[in-house]
């Protein structure tokens, strides 16, 4: 723990950002450490969906540092910030997947884009990831036939497939279902549980975070079991809260202290 | 500093020609390092090569057949009818052949373009690609510039060879031209200046029809509304800077002498 919180995979240093005279982030500083989720909460048009953007190098900031495994991702060129990019998966809004790729071709992207040419290995590889994500059976379905569910549980797959240690999901929950965002916040935490993915959750559902924060995947168990306290083989998910408001940090910090808060506009967040 | 009037207009629209130039000057640089997307360069030769195919020669047919049409009338008064060949081909092989067909391709290709890549950036496609490690610049831009830099001046040729037959069918059925009055005289109206001229063109238009494309796309915003008003504005730009760009071409080509 106590090296991981020397190096975290990803720190921001008051960085800011306006898009012409509208300023969309202010001074955000924060960290997270290896194999810890931060969950992002704010109302819509808070900054949350552009503060992912900023850790994965599309966008950049008008000033601060983001640091990505220690390497300040801000002055880099895009050639530079591309192999960077390929220790982050990113699960986008909608899903964002190639839309005149197949199911197969869509989660085999990054692979072949990695500069795999074994097709043997890329069909295991991807017959694994979709296998982890319940999804083999759509493997030769266009994402036009998929349910949105299914969609983000397809992404998820094409983000995980070349490995990496950062994930990034951008309101995977959004819009589904109950039982459904359910399934996707348990895909989550058995990804960090059994990978030990660190990762970053925007998401407008605070009962994601609850999940996330009070649940734990273990190996060979379909559902979540409830998270065991810290100094029990460490086994406790290191979850932290952030709240977003007014192009800044409102809140940071775990899940209790969020839960002890008076404040009324963090209190809409309290499951 | 204000953004509006002739001042915020002048101002945009330099800057417009600046991105518009830097886009395709970057795709024609990145040839010349991997990686190369060749699979999708074929695949967009496809679509736009081959695809254009049947509008191109069509165009290309009943231009050269309504060309020899009117000359037909006018030659007459002169006794010329003879010259009906000389007449279709060099304004087909020099003008004709490489505008119309850019024209017909912009309006086929360009606005296919832009909506498709377009759309791919509304919905997020373009961020999901560099989320992987994919340059889009490569991937999507240069295989469309490096397809229609190849096909183009190849249906040129098809479209002005389509044009002669269209001109020597009227030749041949209203002016009772025969076979060989009407190839001679087309054949020999033409010098390399002529044909130089008809494959030049081509080449820049090409860069207009496939840059244009990806440049309203790339720069779509405002959902699907926003690929429907980049769709519309890639056609008309596209068109219309062929037209201005015939006339610079042609401007420079004529003063150029080959002996």
């Amino acid at each position: 723990m106590e090296n991981a919180s020397v190096n975290p995979v990803i720190e921001f240093e008051h960085v800011s950002l306006s898009f012409d005279e509208k300023k969309v982030l202010t001074d955000i500083s924060f960290r997270m450490d290896h194999a810890g989720t931060l969950i992002l909460l704010g109302v819509a048009g808070t900054g949350k969906s552009v503060l992912l953007k900023l850790a994965l190098g599309l966008l950049k900031p008008d000033a601060g540092k983001i640091k990505v495994d220690g390497v300040d991702t801000v002055p880099l060129p895009e050639a530079k910030i591309r192999p960077i990019r390929k220790g982050m998966g990113m699960v986008f809004q909608e899903g964002a997947l190639f839309d005149s790729l197949s199911v197969y071709e869509n989660v085999a992207y990054p692979l072949r884009e990695a500069g795999d040419h074994d097709e043997e290995r890329i069909e295991t590889r991807v017959r694994e990831v979709l296998g982890f994500v319940e999804m083999e059976h759509a493997i030769e379905k266009l994402p036009s036939e998929l349910s949105g569910g299914m969609r983000r549980r397809v992404s998820i797959a094409r983000a995980i497939a070349d490995r990496p240690g950062i994930m990034l999901y951008d309101s995977p929950t959004a819009g589904l279902d109950p039982v459904t965002a359910h399934t996707i916040t348990v895909l989550i935490a058995k990804l960090r549980d059994a990978e030990r993915v660190s990762s970053i959750v925007v998401t407008h559902r605070p009962q994601d975070g609850y999940v996330l924060a009070n649940f734990r995947y273990v190996k060979g168990q379909q559902n979540l079991v409830p998270a065991l306290t810290h100094g029990d083989n460490g086994s406790a998910p290191a979850t932290r809260f952030m709240v977003l408001r007014d192009c800044g940090i409102y809140f940071q910090g775990t899940g209790p202290e969020l839960a002890n808060e008076a404040d009324t506009y963090l209190r809409k967040f309290l499951v | 500093m204000s953004n509006g009037g002739l001042d915020g207009f002048l101002k945009r629209e330099v800057l417009a020609v600046q991105e518009f130039t830097a886009l395709v000057l970057t795709s024609l640089r990145l040839a010349f390092s991997p990686p190369r997307y060749f699979t999708d360069t074929l695949l967009q030769m496809d679509v736009i090569g081959f695809g254009s195919l049947p509008i191109v020669l069509l165009t290309g047919f009943f231009t050269g057949g309504v060309l020899a049409l009117q000359t037909y009338r006018t030659l007459g008064t002169f006794g010329e009818v003879g010259l009906l060949g000389q007449a279709v081909s060099l304004s087909v092989v020099r003008e004709l052949g490489p505008v119309l067909t850019a024209l017909m391709v912009a309006g086929r290709n360009s606005s296919g373009i832009a909506s498709e890549i377009g759309s791919m950036l509304v919905s997020e496609q373009i961020d999901a690609m560099r989320a992987l490690g994919t340059d889009p610049m490569r991937k999507l831009v240069a295989p469309r510039i490096y397809a229609t830099l190849i096909t183009l001046p190849l249906l040129t040729v098809l479209s002005d060879f389509f044009g002669l037959l269209g001109g020597f069918f009227v030749s041949y059925s209203t002016a009772h031209l025969s076979s060989a009055q009407y190839w001679t005289s087309a054949y020999q109206a033409l010098d390399l200046q002529d044909v130089f001229q008809g494959l030049v063109k081509p080449v820049f238009f090409s860069l207009v029809v496939a840059g244009i494309g990806c440049y309203f796309g790339l720069r779509t915003s405002g959902g699907t509304e926003g690929v429907g008003r980049s769709t519309t504005q890639a056609v008309v730009a596209a068109s219309v800077l062929i037209l201005v760009l015939d006339f610079f071409i042609t401007k420079f080509l004529i003063g150029i002498k080959f002996t």
